[in-house]
């Protein structure tokens, strides 16, 4: 048996919804980071909880991309599908390479499922020749399994569960993973349940057991662990990383943490991962809607507390008045918008990032504010932590734009220690001069005053108030000025964020390819592949969508073309056009997916060819 | 902290007060600044929180902290605020409209949690501030701007309403009667838990004598019922009338032919008995109507949605330790390169 290096792989486990392929797929991921390899991954569940079983709409896929090299991207076409019954190979074949593997449940593929999946009687496509362009081994882990457990105390349908171990064992053996994290992973999920901890570890070893014995390989593959700079690494999902960007950037500036939300896919896990926090004085309030979260996050602020409120677009659309409120007193607050497909529902498991107009202009009266996007799982956090920093020192509500798929994915994260994360200052009023609520520093911004501080009491409002003292104003210059005055405190901001930089390339290249949120990855891939292939084009990554850095502008107009892949109908060009007159290309793609490296790749050498 | 220093006019402001001449707001105003030195706290440490209409400029006379919010929102942003800052005295002011249409879904659910806040709920049967359309309580059949042939909406009945949110502690008083009033807010104030006040309010641009019946001092007698603690409920000229409860049916009785010891008294711990004083609701042109009660109709003593939070959080503390960041950044599994 020889063992075949290799520098990247990318797997995908899918199985129906109550089939645990997400559990598998991040049992996958966690070995893998601890084994030292560069990672991401890509989970992928219906929109319903528990979708009809056996379908192809009720497929649930978790895909990981792994290597010994830098991973951007969770992965173009997938090297091994573990596919638990026919739905979840039919839907997920078109991604599988040409010669790929294809490890299949037997067990999954009777009548019924073939049924369910759409298949008429007497056709099947382990036998119809549908899977002779790869390479496929079958198992009935059905049989074996019932087999195994057949003295197990559990009943039927618990013993049914363990089967997303057997090949998970079965894949660790494949890509030569240790096992060890994985059972100390099932003893302690199970500790208070002996005969299913039992069980699942009993599988899981069968399916490694199995893999070793049976010589269904010809090898195996070892990918060794990447050239990742020195330092001290954890795996982080995206959601995860966006909360604690939250609650660091509170310590930092000293202030209590108070997020509010509603439950919506895909924002609720900010709200789950904060509640477990409460320790670093952070409150969490379910709130009775949108609005209402938004609502007390502003009373929080109010309060001295930094608010914040996540949500994805259509609860985005519900706190539209009130983030105006927020515009309009003046309070720090961020609004964490984890897009998915719009409009209205639309796709709420699925990716997209047309939201950024929303987000820009969706507001009523003159209301710009501060909008910032994440790239990675990584990025969330320090974009959470830009963010919160930017509302409390300049004193105004925030945007911050995730989406779907950075949300769920995961990849390693060199973490910081807590003494090198910046210091966050509140522009807290002091008692020198007599407290006016609307009286601004060089960069426009008002003092904060909260309840408590003596002989500041102040009333602030939605209505337009006077300069200084912010009473109510009806007067026709005073509210030009305001709201002149306002825009400026916002377009300051670009004086205290750094400089546009490249991620690949220069000036010196005739194309730049500008991406935002979660484009990241595949553009930067898509980049690396047309430099190796002598195509000459820079990468610039936007993590501030307003304002722009400073020097976005002159950058820009130094190239011929200036290319923005986005998973939207062309949102960034808008902007970019607006601010700069830039004339750009624009590649969209509005499928609910990410972009594969390969067709920015193809978009890119198009342009390029006409230059 | 010692207030022996601090009156009345403390609390008001240097800002001009806005309100149509003869408007209810005014008294309303009055009586909650006259009771804010009895709260025994600094000003710096009071917030009155609005929402939108023509009671939500109140704010801007109270020189407290405060925030004149957007349409039915002040309920959300006051829960935000009193969760955050337990110690604070905070005040929402609020309307028919405001209150019961625009922002029902969040008072509800401020009154089920128990948030520790007074809500000063200004019914004037009508929106003022948009000019004279039918409110949720304005009666069916009313002839407004919006209602030319007169409402067909069945109208809240906010205390039933409250009730039915499981508040805390219920009152109803109007502004023509300082006392009342005055006695209804410091009552909710001492109240631990939301405090939901209907104050009946004239509205004399656009609803004028809507509630003449409880104020006029012909009819006041006959139609109001004055409820006082342990105290039978009487009411009429020389309180010759009184309610007898006859298993869960309560009738008006003649004292004349009926002994007080015999009457309903007021327990406004009793659940039970206080949905039914909110039920009554009649119109007062219906004959054998009962009369509108005032007073505080009822108060029970449960958790507050603060102090249960802050308990979390302190908990968490004993039982993590204080967070440290740098624990936090690290995770659970993590691995050095
Ligand atoms: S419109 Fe009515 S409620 Fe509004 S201020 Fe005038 S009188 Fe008062």
């Amino acid at each position: 048996m020889a063992t075949q290096l290799l520098e990247k792989a990318t797997v995908l486990f899918a199985g129906d919804s109550g089939d645990g392929m997400q559990l598998t797929g991040s049992q996958f991921s966690l070995t893998t980071a601890l084994h030292g390899n560069d990672l991401a991954t890509f989970p992928d569940f219906p929109a319903e909880i528990r979708a009809p079983i056996g379908t192809v709409s009720g497929v649930s896929g978790f895909k990981v991309n792994f290597g010994s090299t830098r991973i951007f991207t969770s992965g173009g076409k997938v090297d091994t599908l573990v596919a638990m019954n026919v739905a979840a190979l039919v839907k997920n074949l078109d991604q599988l390479k040409a010669n790929g593997l294809i490890i299949v449940n037997e067990g999954g593929f009777d009548a019924r499922n073939l049924k369910l999946a759409n298949y008429t009687a007497g056709q099947n496509p382990l036998t119809d020749g549908t899977l002779s362009n790869f390479q496929v081994i079958t198992i009935d882990v059905n049989k074996l399994v019932k087999e195994l457990l057949k003295d197990s105390p559990l009943g039927n349908k618990d013993r049914d569960r363990t089967r997303n171990m057997f090949m998970l064992g079965f894949v660790y053996w494949l890509y030569n993973r240790n096992p060890e994290s994985t059972l100390q992973f099932l003893a302690r999920k199970f500790a208070k349940l002996p005969d299913v901890m039992a069980a699942n570890i009993a599988v899981f070893k069968a399916g490694l057991h199995y893999a070793d014995t049976t010589e269904l390989f010809s090898n195996r593959y070892e990918i060794q662990p990447a050239q990742m700079p020195p330092g001290k690494y954890r795996n982080i999902m995206g959601n995860e990383g966006l909360a604690l960007g939250l609650v660091a950037a509170s310590k930092k500036a000293g202030l209590d943490l108070f997020y509010a939300g509603y439950p919506i896919t895909p924002a609720s896990d900010i709200l789950h991962e904060l509640s477990n926090h409460k320790n670093f004085g952070v409150r969490t309030f379910q709130a009775e809607d949108e609005i209402a979260a938004i609502g007390a996050a502003i009373g929080a602020s109010f309060g001295g507390h930094i608010g914040a409120t996540g949500t994805s677009g259509p609860g985005m659309a519900l706190k539209t008045e009130a983030m105006g409120l927020a515009f309009m007193i003046e309070l720090p607050l961020v609004i964490v918008n984890v897009q998915r497909g719009g409009p209205s529902t639309g796709l709420p498991t699925k990716t997209e990032q047309a939201d950024l107009l929303q987000a820009m202009f969706g507001r009523n009266g003159e209301a710009p504010m501060p909008v910032l996007a994440c790239a990675t799982p990584s990025d969330c956090f320090e974009v959470a932590f830009e963010a919160t920093r930017i509302a409390i020192e300049h004193m105004t509500p925030v945007i911050l734009l995730s989406d779907g798929y950075i949300a769920n994915g995961a990849e390693p994260w060199p973490y910081p220690q807590a003494a090198d994360l910046p210091t966050v200052t509140p522009p807290f009023a002091t008692a020198e001069t007599p407290y006016q609520p609307y009286f601004r520093d060089e960069k426009h911004v008002r003092q904060w005053a909260i309840p408590g501080m003596k002989g500041m009491q102040h009333r602030v409002g939605g209505l337009e108030k006077q300069e200084l003292t912010g009473n109510v104003s009806y007067d026709a210059e005073n509210h030009e000025r305001m709201v002149k005055t306002r825009a400026a405190k916002v377009a300051a901001i670009a004086n205290s964020i750094p400089e546009q930089q490249f991620d690949s390339g220069s000036t010196a290249d005739p194309i730049v390819v500008v991406s935002w949120g979660s484009t990241y990855g595949a553009s930067k891939v898509a980049l690396a592949n047309l430099r190796k292939e002598g195509v000459p084009c820079a990468h610039i990554h936007l993590r501030y969508l307003n304002p722009f850095p400073k020097n976005l502008g002159a950058l820009l107009a130094q190239f011929s073309k200036v290319i923005v892949p986005e998973l939207n109908d062309g949102q960034l060009v808008v902007l970019l056009r607006r601010a700069f007159l830039t004339p750009t290309e624009s590649l969209t793609k509005i499928q609910g997916k990410p972009f594969l490296a390969a067709e920015i790749e193809a978009f890119v050498k198009q342009q390029y060819a006409t230059l | 902290m010692t207030t022996d220093t601090v009156t009345a006019k403390d609390f008001a402001t240097d800002q001009d007060v806005r309100w149509c001449p003869g408007c209810g707001d005014y008294s309303i105003l009055k009586q909650v600044q006259s009771i804010m030195p009895e709260l025994g706290l600094p000003k710096e440490d009071i917030a009155f929180i609005s929402g939108i209409g023509c009671s939500s400029r109140f704010p801007y006379y109270m020189d407290t902290y405060g925030m004149h919010s957007i349409h039915g929102r002040a309920t959300a942003i006051a829960s935000g605020l009193k969760a955050a800052r337990p110690e604070l005295s905070v005040w929402i002011i609020t309307g028919d409209g405001d209150g019961l249409s625009i922002g029902g879904n969040h008072l509800i659910h401020l009154l089920r949690r128990n948030v520790d806040v007074n809500i000063l709920l200004f019914n004037n049967e009508i929106y003022g501030l948009t000019k004279g359309q039918y409110s949720p309580t304005s009666e069916l059949g009313k002839f407004t701007k919006s209602s030319p042939l007169g409402v067909i909406d069945q109208p809240f009945n906010p205390l039933s309403l409250a009730m039915g949110a499981d508040a805390s502690f219920i009152a109803r008083a109007i502004d023509r009667d300082p006392i009342l009033l005055r006695d209804v807010l410091r009552a909710g104030n001492l109240h631990k838990g939301s405090s939901f006040i209907e104050i009946y309010q004239n509205c004399n641009v656009f609803n004028d004598g809507a509630f003449d019946p409880y104020s006029d001092k012909k009819r006041k007698a006959e139609e109001t019922l004055i409820l006082q603690e342990g105290k039978p409920l009487v009411f009429g000229l020389d309180n010759a009338m009184g309610i007898q409860l006859d298993g869960l049916t309560p009738r008006m009785v003649s004292l004349a032919t009926c002994s007080a010891d015999d009457l309903w008294i007021h327990d406004s711990k009793d659940h039970t008995k206080a949905w039914l004083l909110t039920r009554f609701f009649d119109d007062p042109k219906v004959a054998g109507h009962f009369p509108r009660p005032f007073g505080v109709f009822y108060q029970q003593e449960r958790p507050t949605y603060e102090k249960a939070m802050q308990e979390q959080v302190k908990q968490a503390v004993e039982k993590f330790g204080e967070g440290d960041l740098d624990v936090l950044l690290a995770g659970r599994n993590n691995w050095e390169i």
